[in-house]
């Protein structure tokens, strides 16, 4: 059997634990996952996240990816990071660079076992800051810049895709060529802040084609996270697991100690327990209801019948849940059009699930106009009829691709009806 | 039978003529990675 | 982990895309002489066998068999990979696919000579 296999039936320790450190943040960036902003006053202690540690170390977790909100502004966080390493953890952790002056990129150039990873959503500033705000691109810069003088090796760019930023494909990697970094691109998915904007900031579906054209041709050693795997039904399939690890393979810890099945799905229906209750973290992974339940085996739902489902598993669980589609469902990026068709299909009555975890600071927050699928489909937002394209060609994304002769001519069912 | 490989990458889709014994799997290829 | 000399300065070690295990010289494996563990890999067990992962180049491995994880880990306990390979049980007709199963673990620094 192979390990994704097992891996479907989850693992003794997670193997990609991402652990967010704090909701405070000096930026504010418009697509935030974990809508970061204000420090929560019941943030897990110094001395309660050594014992995080201690039990990480117990659970022979390799590493942990730690985030946030923007984590070096613990000021803690020299003295955990050192810590974990000191008890056979290794440290990735992802920052927009504000505390990575020389001296600590010195620091961090002496310290083995971490890595470091600088987000950046533009390959110019005026692209960049429109998201991040303004002077982040300089930030980063920065910080790559004293990484680099520093003699720290290979740090990594992560760059969220967004429709604004995917012509800036080949300038990312130069950016990564200069810097000696290695890129890493990133799915957007409608999380935390990121609801507020996927409509307007999510790859259309030629994009998403250009991505995936681009990460085949020039994606050797560009990392992704797995962000992309619902890409996988265009073709050949990108490397990498290949399906969606929350609660099995990945999970969080925020940063008041609650553990969600994965960074993306920070809302109650994906909360597993709290690190801080008996047992600790280690008993929240093994034995948690929701855990167990993500365990189980998963049945694809309607899209099992689609040829593709075997290379893209139904796509991302959180991108579903945060534009109101069902789990079952095709995920609202599907490339085979399907998903289009069941944000189209959305009954206006249920609302589209929220998180009431926010701490976003106070003050505007970009609006987008809700739009409920594409203007071209029939159905009215008031809930017409249940509609379902009849012809592959009015709203597949592969319209005019060169022969799609594996259409599978799958229709999938509206949610309700 | 003739042994094939017995060192696998996941991020290959060859079918194998048999189990191998050990598969690589890129960490980064898993998804919630930061 | 806190053991070893570190690789250099913090960050990847090495290219992780560097490994081929199609250039590898099956000929330099020596499964008469005595091995171990790197110092740098962590093994954990599993239900289905272990996960291996190395700290220095970032990669990650999946040991499919409980055998092979009983040779890797007693390695260090005999005199070759061979008396490691006799004392997890392994069968006979089994034994030329874990050399090479521990040929290219050797090729990929998990597990090294020892002196």
């Amino acid at each position: 059997m192979k390990l994704v296999e097992h891996f479907q039936y989850g693992l003794s320790s997670p193997i990609c634990l991402t652990w967010e450190l704090t909701y405070a943040c000096n930026l504010a960036c418009v697509h935030c996952l974990s809508s970061s902003g204000r420090r929560d006053p019941r943030e897990l202690s110094t001395q309660e996240c050594k014992a995080v540690v201690d039990e990480l170390r117990r659970m022979q977790v390799f590493y942990v990816n730690i985030g946030g909100g923007e984590p070096t502004v613990r000021p803690d966080f020299w003295e955990l990071l050192d810590y974990s390493i000191d008890h056979d953890v290794g440290v990735k952790f992802s920052t927009n660079g504000i505390k990575l002056d020389r001296k600590r990129a010195d620091q961090l150039a002496r310290t083995d076992y971490v890595d470091v990873q600088i987000s950046l959503d533009g390959a110019t500033a005026e692209i960049n800051d429109q998201v991040r705000g303004p002077g982040s691109y300089a930030t980063a810069v920065r910080a790559l810049e004293n990484l680099a003088e520093a003699g720290f090796a290979q740090p990594k760019i992560s760059v969220v895709m967004t429709r604004q930023n995917v012509d800036q494909l080949d300038e990312f990697a130069a950016i990564a060529a200069t810097f000696g970094a290695q890129l890493r691109i990133t799915r957007l998915r409608p999380s935390g802040r990121g609801a507020d904007v996927w409509d307007e900031l999510h790859p259309l579906p030629s994009q998403q084609r250009q991505l995936y054209d681009w990460l085949v041709a020039h994606g050797d050693n560009v990392l992704t996270g797995d962000s992309f795997f619902h890409l996988s039904a265009y073709g050949e399939a990108l490397p990498g697991l290949n399906l969606c690890g929350a609660g099995r393979v990945v999970c969080l810890i925020d940063p008041v100690g609650d553990v969600y099945a994965c960074p993306f799905a920070i809302h109650d229906q994906f909360l597993a327990g709290n690190v801080r209750s008996p047992g600790g973290f280690g008993e929240v992974w093994q034995n948690s209801a929701l855990f167990t339940e993500l365990r189980q085996p998963q049945t694809g739902g309607a899209c099992r019948s689609c040829m593709h489902y075997d290379s893209c598993q139904g796509g991302c669980m959180a991108a579903k849940f945060f534009t109101g589609l069902p789990l079952d469902g095709p995920d609202p990026e599907c490339v085979r059009g399907f998903g289009e068709a069941a944000l189209a299909a959305r009954d206006g009555s249920i609302a589209v699930p929220t998180s009431q975890v926010d701490h976003s600071r106070p003050g505007p927050r970009p609006r987008v106009p809700v739009t409920i699928g594409m203007p071209s489909l029939r159905g009215s937002a008031g809930g017409g009829p249940a509609m379902q394209p009849d012809k592959a060609c009015e709203t597949s994304p592969l319209v005019g691709m060169p022969g799609d002769p594996s259409d599978s001519r799958l229709r999938v069912p509206a949610a309700g009806s | 039978m003739a042994p094939s490989s017995d060192v696998e990458s996941t991020d290959t889709d060859e079918p194998l003529a048999e189990e191998t014994l050990v598969e690589e799997v890129s960490i980064d290829g898993m998804c919630g990675v930061y | 982990m806190s053991t070893s000399a570190a690789p250099g300065p913090g960050g990847a070690a090495l290219d992780p895309a560097a490994f081929d295990p199609a250039a590898f010289d099956p000929a330099a494996f020596d499964p008469a002489a005595p091995f171990r563990c790197s110092p740098k890999v962590a093994v954990r067990p599993e239900s289905f066998g272990a996960l291996v992962y190395h700290f220095g180049t970032r990669r990650l491995s999946f040991l499919k068999t409980p055998e092979l994880v009983d040779v890797v880990s007693g390695l260090e306990h005999h005199p070759s990979v061979h008396a490691a390979i006799e004392a997890a049980g392994v069968e006979q007709s089994q034994r030329p696919a874990y050399l090479r199963a521990l040929a290219g673990l050797a090729a990929n620094g998990t597990i090294e000579e020892r002196s």
